[in-house]
């Protein structure tokens, strides 16, 4: 089924790394002696529960925030391109989605990456004229997406890509991921809150929660003690999901797809979506008395 | 010293370069059409960035500078300009150590810099002033020296948006994808505080301090009807707002009304008149 871990193996060009990033915020220590690195090629996934510190230390690796100690190293004049988590535009701009998309900046040399390629695989030619305030939270979400790939990344960095959007569009989301990763070869860092369908093309998951618990193959992380005990265990490589139905998406037929992929989707939800969840902690700096992976950062 | 050089700088631009032959109504006209013009580029990223709140405490605080002027008996544009710009650099390293948040601070710097000046300005028992002029404007005492000042600012800021138009822009659009992308922010943004406190002791004379801020927003409030693009808004931010400088000054002119307030008046008619106008 999956590909055995590659982790320390890869031959891979090293894009990033970080060593010993530690970080304080208002006196508290909210990231601890966290150090990994990021290959040409590889998918690494960033999950932990709500206040872990994901966020800081997406920002620390992007260069946003200086951390109080230890350093990142980014090759050089490393491309990254970077889909936010939101992004709010003040309605009294006029700006229409092909003008948002067309001041991406790049420091490519040529196109590597074509544009019509991108606009086509994600379906948005239709939402070029249309005024960016206007469109829906998941056209928003592809927009972004094709911006980040529009600066032809060696690094494409995601900070929860599929928020808000649905089942149906959470898996076309990530197969296409994997397959322009796979096309490209660019390296994909990403943060979620949930392992459930990333699993699946992830070649290392790094569990967070101020400190890295766990890491590893997603296959191990979510059969570790530590992973049970933040996130409840799961069925390995399936993905396990919880249906927060809401109204505004259910106008779309779900069997059409926003994205087009070269093969069909070819996963399953489990029909079993029970957690167990309290189990006992190995790891005492977990601090993971609550458990909850629920939604919203 | 300087005083001196400003004068001969004044005595040449009005005799030698023709200014006098304007009189002061057509010196007015033109440091307001100047104004209007510089106002322009600025105004429309303060209505984009929701950044009026920042004009306005530049503007509050740029009172301080007169005040100073009238203490150390220097001369009042450069004193005030200095000022501001010392005021807006605080401001902007302020907001980036996040302690309060930027409108606690913006009004707090505010309103105890305007308190200070008018303060300042009550112990100098010797000096005369039309505070009024001040916070009202007087476009009449417009002098030649000024509109060389409107014009160096309008030279400043063109470069300053052929150079980074884009990536104000995305710095706009959000901060810290710009900054991934490679955008100088902090420096591109400190340059754009810089001018816009440049462009505030400016007009100061011309709409006075309370009402500079509406100078900056009301014209590019208006053009958002008019405008598709980015371009579009910044091109229609400058027609109106040369617009309303001559229907304000005429209006003065006929009706005798304060100057500042009428060109206020004129931008506020044009915006809701435009407000009726369905979105281009």
């Amino acid at each position: 089924m999956q590909s055995e871990p590659t982790i320390n193996s890869s031959p891979a060009k090293c894009l990033l790394s970080a060593q010993h990033i530690t970080h304080n915020f208002a006196g508290q220590e909210v990231l601890q002696e966290i150090s990994l690195q990021i290959h040409q090629g590889e998918v690494i996934t960033l999950i932990g529960p709500n206040g872990a510190g994901k966020s800081t230390l997406l920002k620390i690796l992007l260069g946003l925030l200086k951390p109080s100690n230890g350093k990142v190293w980014r090759d050089k004049n490393l491309r990254i391109g970077f889909m936010p988590q939101k992004i709010q535009i003040d309605q009294t701009l006029p700006m229409t989605v092909r003008r948002f998309l067309d001041l991406a900046a790049t420091q490519a040399n040529k196109d590597s990456i074509p544009r019509e390629q991108v606009l086509d695989d994600l379906n948005i030619e239709g939402l070029l004229d249309k005024p960016i305030q206007k469109i829906s939270g998941g056209e928003m979400q592809r927009v972004l997406l094709a911006r980040a790939l529009y600066t032809q990344p060696q690094l494409l960095v995601l900070d929860e890509p599929v928020q808000g959007v649905d089942i149906q569009g959470q898996s076309e989301i990530y197969q296409y991921l994997n397959q322009i990763r796979n096309r490209y070869q660019f390296g994909i860092l990403m943060v979620s809150h949930d392992l459930h369908i990333v699993m699946k093309h992830t070649d290392q998951v790094l569990c967070l929660n101020k400190h890295i618990c766990c890491s590893g193959h997603p296959l191990e992380v979510s059969q570790s003690p530590d992973f049970i005990t933040l996130f409840g265990a799961q069925e390995p490589g399936i993905a396990v999901y919880e249906h927060h139905h809401n109204s505004q998406q259910c106008e779309h037929s779900h069997g059409e797809g926003h994205i087009h992929l070269d093969s069909p989707i070819s996963f399953a939800p489990s029909s079993k979506p029970d957690k167990i969840l309290g189990h006992s902690c190995s790891d005492h700096n977990c601090g993971c008395s609550d458990s909850t992976s629920s939604n919203k950062s | 010293m300087i005083d001196n050089a400003i004068y001969s700088i004044n005595q040449f631009l009005l005799m030698d370069m023709g200014l006098a032959a304007l009189g002061f109504l057509g010196m007015a006209l033109l440091g307001g059409i100047g104004l209007a013009l510089i106002s322009a580029p600025l105004g429309v990223f303060v209505v984009w960035q929701r950044q009026s709140y920042f004009g306005a405490t530049l503007a509050h605080s740029a009172l301080l500078g007169v005040s100073v002027a009238l203490l150390m008996e220097t001369n009042l544009s450069i004193t005030i300009i200095v000022v501001s710009l010392l005021i807006a650099w605080g401001i902007y390293t302020l907001s980036h150590t996040k302690q309060l948040s930027s409108d606690t601070l913006l009004g707090i710097l505010a309103h105890s810099s305007l308190a200070l000046g008018l303060i300042l300005i009550s112990l100098q028992n010797s000096v005369q002033i039309d505070l009024m002029s001040y916070l009202f404007g007087d476009i009449l005492s417009i002098n030649a020296f000024d509109i060389l000042l409107i014009a160096f600012i309008g030279l400043l800021i063109a470069l300053f948006y052929k150079a980074h138009w884009q990536d104000l822009l995305n710095i706009t659009l959000n901060s810290e994808l710009a900054h991934v992308e490679g955008t100088k922010v902090k420096q591109v943004q400190l340059q754009f505080v810089l001018l816009l406190a440049l462009m505030i002791a400016l007009s100061m004379k011309i709409v006075g301090v309370l009402l500079i801020t509406s100078l900056l927003i009301i014209p590019a409030a208006a053009a958002r009807r008019l405008a598709h693009t980015p371009e579009q808004m910044l091109g229609w931010s400058m027609v109106i707002g040369i617009i309303s400088v001559l229907l304000g000054v005429a209006a003065s002119y006929q009706w005798d009304l304060p100057t500042g307030p009428a060109i206020v008046m004129a931008a506020t008619a044009l915006f809701l008149l435009l407000l009726s106008k369905k979105q281009a």
